[in-house]
């Protein structure tokens, strides 16, 4: 670098003189243009803006300026060295979009190919149809109560008003668990329904009582396509003051809309069930072939066996005597309660033809209901 | 009950057109569960009519003997000469009458007749066998059996035989409920056809009987709280010969039940008439007066079947002077029954019996002897008491009308008193219990149509009818009003249930269960609770093992599996077996469920009474004699748990995967597991863990690879894994609640170490002690690599460990995390043996 020298002009200095310095920039500029790939603009780079470069040169030349030729000078440089880094930088970003696309492309794959790594699993779809009941009396402000399986026969009967030579007793083709002698006099019995456990609720706690009772019992058939000796029930039960025979009407007919849809005809057709009095049984109107296909041969329905009914549960205001056997007055409350299959309600709801396909395990039947219902 | 719509208008006058399926519908509504409603003869077409045979000539040269004849159809064809049919059937002879079925006619199937030409003759119209008319698959032989109907020489030709045999008719088949014993007759179901139609009903049992007198046969009733009704009647001069009419036959028939003798299908007919059971003794036969008493402890009888039958001190019998000869509303004795004329000579003399009994005794009789029969059916569901005279009465009335005989003047009834039965009801209960306002009238006049009767305002004095032994309290009332307005009537409302508090914390973990694990790729499935030793020998139990010790069934669905499941994994092994089975490879499956466990001392579960709550130490017996019924949840999976494909190979599924299903099932619980080495039936010995709630020393499963003979025993595949859990012992403590963490905001500084310890050392036990020696510096631990080789000896592994410091409030130094790793490392050497790799 030279010494700064008052005597010298600086026009003198031939590589700030301002064509030179134009020339420069023109050629920096018209080099990054012709760059066609981001190799070639970084040797033009260091060609143009390094510091061996032209413009570089130049502006070392500045420092020996005398002070007053020092402005004029650097702004010539500047200006120049501007247009030089804003052509770079423009080259630089249209060369990297080119190369960025052509990368994207060639990275390109086939988005179709099947991809099921995770396995998959799903919960039965006895339990998630449980939920679904349970949810809505929940939200209804209900609770969900639970109770053994393997229950005491003066809840599972007795407490139910069904005495021991009561006829509906061998209607319901009980499991036994054997004595410690052997015997079947053990007290305790596979329950037959889950009302037991509604028993098991008014023993427990005061009224109002409103839960409903999830849960598997047991009865002595044989499996087949309608049958399990295995199967679940949910159970429903109300306590309180002033509960008639229209609550459980009212509460069965949400329950129906909100389980399997609006529009359906009910029937309430009156039954016997020892607990309950007056008790009922609950009709669906088929939903498939909404009754079309009663007396009607052309037109067979499968899902009501051409009965136009489907059989949801029984129900019926609780029988007093089953209060007092669990404590209640029944002078000051009444109760409701009710009773359905869910293997039934699968079945319809979701046009199961075989209940064995529910007790199999097979997860090719279970897999498609997911986790819920 | 199986009630023929044309017997039933016998009672009702029914609208005409009414049909079978609209009476059911009315009747379904009114309470009666009509399961089907059969139509008999449906397709049926005439001409259908009596023939008298006039010839028959054998055709031989055929694979089977052929009769060609003429048969006189009267001025049925048209032209009044005989008809000429080829038939198949030999049980007839000339002169004999028939059923013929004329060209142009139609039978069910339905079969077209037409004139043919057959065995080289014409063949137009054919002679009938029952089972070709329709009339069901066992045909007695009064109707030919499996031949041909020979009628009863009365009928002309050209009868109708439609009419004559009664062929078209529909049949309502009802599933009496235990309280309406009274509709297991024609009267009671024609009594709620009546209330339904609001017709008068022509009741069956209003007949005008003589009064007791004091030379009827002699009875005599020890028991009559057993007994409390005996009416005996005697017909002598009964034609043995004499054979139930069509009509009769038919009803019977029709409403299931075979006929049998002239005085057997009486008393049955009657039965069916008016739910009276009736027994017939061959008079002759009977050895002086009738007694009614319980049975002495180990006396016999041999009933109708032929059975020669123990006695219990609680059956009661109907004895003579020979001893037992009828259990009491049961089953009769062979003793004394109707003789059949083709036995020689028949019975012409006929004692009849209507008695009522007590319907407890006669359900334990008939439960104790296997016997359930018509009779049992009945009195255990309650019969009218004041229906025996008339039920009497009719099967006399039939056997004079019928038989020929003759009806004794002497009438024996024995009554015990009975005190009439009134039940005070509120006159607005039913509006209570309905919910709805009925008035007192509609109460009064829906009672009254049953048969009660009433008086009263305000508060109604209802006597029931005898026949409604049901009805007892005011409750029964009430319903009996609802169910006749019907329940469609009764409006629906919503109760305001008080605000609810959702699920428990139980409920809520169990389902965070069962979706945890849905969400790692498992399939629920539900199994039987029901085994036997032969799963317990295939997981290869020892034979002391706890698991062994079950709650069994008195009256198991299969003999080989009369226990309870006090583990999940037979099920669940056999569903996984059952999935490979159906080519169903790479399984992963769950089950939770209760099992049930024998209490250490086992007990009777009282029976306390149930006019009150009963007390805390009737329930403690109640639970204390159940078993324990924990819930589990169990995994076990077989194959690929994570799939191959063209990403790469995937992963077999191994003992591993059921470790970390049981880390899944105790992470939704909010539990923390420790994992220790274990040993237990049926897993791999060496390849077992035992499950250990963290900071405790509570065992709740056990997880890993099953043992290769189980796995060869229950036919699994390879390497089958396998996991039990118990929710409730796993859960008891319940989750600890979550403090939010402070999140540091500076640097994490990472140290790796690789530590040689003995094969034996187990990798929880270094990261334990790596852990407690780094402090609270340290953020995350992570073993990166397990290595065995050369270079780390025999008998030896290295654990590589990726170790994560962070600190709360600054920025750590090389120098802190070092000496951090080094105390964690002098740690690990100290408690384990560790030798810090490459030192
Ligand atoms: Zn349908």
């Amino acid at each position: 670098m030279s010494a700064p020298n008052k005597s010298y002009d600086p026009v003198e200095v031939e590589a700030l003189k301002p064509e030179v310095v134009e020339q420069a920039r023109d050629e920096a500029v018209a080099a990054f243009a012709a760059a066609s790939t981001l190799d070639e603009l970084k040797q033009a780079k260091v060609a143009h803006t390094g510091d061996r470069s032209a413009l570089s040169l130049a502006n070392r030349e500045i420092g020996a300026l005398p002070p007053h030729a020092k402005a004029a000078a650097g702004k010539l440089i500047g200006q120049a060295r501007g247009a030089v880094n804003q052509a770079l930088a423009k080259r630089q970003a249209e060369l990297e979009a080119e190369r960025d696309a052509r990368v994207l492309v060639e990275e390109a794959v086939d988005v179709t190919l099947p991809y099921d790594r995770a396995p998959r699993g799903a919960r039965h779809p006895l339990t998630t149809l449980a939920e679904r009941i349970e949810d809505t009396f929940v939200a209804m402000g209900y609770q969900v109560a639970e109770g053994p399986e393997a229950e005491a026969e003066w809840l599972n009967f007795d407490a139910l008003n069904l005495g021991p030579d009561h006829p509906a007793r061998s209607m319901q083709d009980t499991f036994f668990v054997q004595a410690p002698d052997g015997s079947a006099d053990s007290g305790v019995v596979l329950r037959t329904q889950t009302s037991p456990v509604q028993a098991r609720t008014l023993l427990d706690r005061e009224p109002p009582v409103y839960v409903v009772c999830p849960g598997r019992v047991y009865r002595t058939d044989e499996l087949d396509a309608t049958h399990t000796p295995v199967f679940r029930q949910v159970e429903g039960l109300a306590v309180d003051e002033g509960i008639t025979f229209a609550d459980l009407k009212g509460t069965i007919e949400v329950l129906v809309e909100k389980l399997i849809g609006t529009g359906l005809e009910l029937r309430w057709r009156p039954s016997y069930f020892p607990f309950t009095e007056p008790s009922a049984e609950i009709d669906l109107q088929c939903f498939v072939c909404r009754g079309e296909s009663v007396g009607n041969p052309d037109r067979p329905c499968r899902t009501c066996s051409s009965e136009g009914w489907i059989e949801l549960g029984g129900c019926g205001v609780v029988n007093p005597r089953v209060l007092v056997a669990c404590g209640v007055d029944p002078n000051r409350y009444s109760g409701f309660a009710f009773g359905l299959g869910l293997e039934r309600i699968l079945m319809n709801r979701h046009n199961v033809a075989d209940m064995r396909d529910m007790v199999e395990g097979d997860v090719r039947f279970t897999l498609p209901f997911g986790m819920e219902i | 009950m199986r009630v023929p719509l044309s017997w039933l208008r016998e009672y009702v006058d029914l609208p005409a057109g009414e049909t079978g399926r609209d009476v059911a519908e009315r009747l379904v509504r009114a309470g009666l569960e009509v399961e089907t409603v059969e139509q008999l003869g449906g397709d049926l077409k005439g001409p259908l009519v009596v023939g008298e045979v006039l010839s028959i000539e054998e055709l031989t040269g055929f694979k089977k003997p052929i009769r060609h004849c003429f048969v006189n159809v009267g001025d049925a064809n048209g032209t009044g000469e005989p008809q000429e049919i080829v038939c198949g059937a030999r049980n007839f002879a000339v002169g004999d009458k028939v059923v013929v079925v004329l060209p142009g006619a139609v039978l069910p199937g339905p079969f077209p007749i037409a004139a043919r030409q057959t065995y080289g003759q014409t063949s137009a119209g054919m002679i009938c066998s029952a089972r070709e008319l329709g009339m069901g698959d066992t045909v007695p032989d009064s109707f030919g059996g499996n031949g041909i109907i020979v009628l009863p020489p009365e009928y002309e030709p050209g009868t109708d035989a439609v009419e004559l045999l009664q062929l078209v008719d529909e049949v309502l088949d009802i599933a009496v409920t235990p309280d309406r014993g009274y509709c297991l007759s024609m009267r009671g179901v024609a009594r709620e056809a009546a209330a339904a139609y609001g017709l008068p009903l022509a009741d069956p049992a209003l007949l005008d009987v003589p009064p007791a007198n004091s030379f009827g046969y002699l009875v005599k009733v020890s028991d009559p709280a057993g007994c409390d009704r005996f009416v005996a009647r005697t017909v002598v001069g009964v034609d043995p010969n004499a054979k139930s009419p069509i009509w009769l036959q038919r009803r019977l028939q029709k409403a299931g039940i075979r006929p049998i003798s002239l005085t057997v299908d009486i008393t049955n007919y009657v039965m069916l008439e008016v739910g009276q059971p009736l027994h017939a003794y061959d008079k002759q036969r009977v050895d002086g007066p009738i007694t009614v008493r319980r049975a002495t402890e180990g006396e016999t009888l041999t009933t109708l079947d032929g059975v020669q039958r123990k006695l219990a001190a609680e059956d009661l019998l109907i004895c003579d002077n020979s001893g037992p000869i009828g259990l009491a509303g049961v089953m009769g004795g062979a003793s004394t029954e109707i003789l059949d004329p083709a036995a020689g000579p028949g019975t012409t003399e006929v004692i009849i019996e209507a008695a009522h009994f007590d319907p407890v005794a006669i359900a334990r009789s008939a439960k104790r002897h296997k016997l359930p029969s018509e009779a049992s059916k009945r009195f255990e569901r309650g019969v009218d008491p004041e229906a025996a005279r008339a039920a009497a009465q009719r099967a006399v009335d039939l056997l004079v009308l019928i038989a020929g005989g003759t009806a004794e003047a002497g009438v024996t009834d024995i009554a015990a008193p009975h005190p009439v039965r009134t039940i005070t009801i509120a006159a607005d209960l039913p509006d209570r219990v309905a919910g709805t306002a009925y008035g007192r009238e509609t109460v009064t006049r829906r009672l009254q149509e049953i048969g009660c009767s009433v008086a009263g305002a305000d508060v109604l004095e209802v006597t029931p009818p005898t026949w409604r032994p049901d009805l007892t309290d005011p409750y029964d009332l009430a319903e009996e009003v609802i169910r006749l307005e019907g329940y469609d009537n009764v409006p629906a409302r919503m109760p305001n249930v008080p605000p609810g508090k959702g699920l428990t914390e139980a409920q809520r973990t169990h389902r965070r269960i069962g979706v945890a694990l849905a969400g790692a790729g498992y399939v629920e499935v539900n199994n039987y609770p029901f085994l036997g030793d032969t799963a317990f020998e295939a997981l290869g139990l020892e034979t002391d093992d706890r698991r062994r010790r079950t709650v069994k069934l008195v009256n198991p669905l299969n003999d080989e599996e009369p226990a309870l499941r006090t583990t999940l994994l037979p099920g669940l092994l056999g569903a996984l077996r059952r999935n490979v089975g159906r080519g169903n490879t790479d399984l992963a499956i769950f089950e939770t469920g209760t099992v049930f466990l024998p209490k250490d001392e086992l007990t009777v579960a009282p029976r306390p009474a149930v006019d009150r709550r009963p007390s805390a130490e009737e329930l403690a017996a109640l639970d204390a004699a159940l078993p324990d019924q924990p819930r589990r949840v169990a995994v076990t999976l077989a194959g690929e748990r994570l799939p191959s494909g063209w990403w790469g190979k995937g992963a077999q599924a191994s003992w591993a995967d059921a470790v970390e299903a049981a880390r899944t099932v105790a992470r939704a619980a909010g539990i923390e597991l420790t994992v220790r080495q274990g040993q237990l039936a049926p897993w791999h010995p060496g390849r077992c863990a035992e499950l250990v709630v963290a900071g405790t020393d509570r065992v709740v499963g056990h997880a890993g690879e099953l043992h290769p003979r189980v796995v060869k025993a229950l036919g699994l595949p390879a390497r089958s894994a396998a996991m039990e859990i118990d929710i409730d012992l796993l859960t008891a403590d319940g989750a600890e609640k979550v403090n939010g963490p402070a999140v540091s905001g500076f640097p994490v500084a990472t140290q790796d170490v690789a530590l040689i310890v003995d094969d034996a050392v187990p990798a929880a036990d270094v990261e334990a002690a790596l852990r407690s020696g780094a402090g609270e510096l340290l953020e995350a631990i992570r073993l990166f690599d397990v290595f065995t080789g050369e270079q780390v000896g025999a008998g030896k592994k290295s654990l590589a460990y990726a170790l994560r410091f962070r600190a709360a409030d600054r920025t750590l130094t090389a120098d802190e995390a070092t000496a951090a790793r080094e105390a964690a490392v002098a740690e690990a050497v100290s408690r384990t043996g560790a030798v810090l790799r490459g030192a």
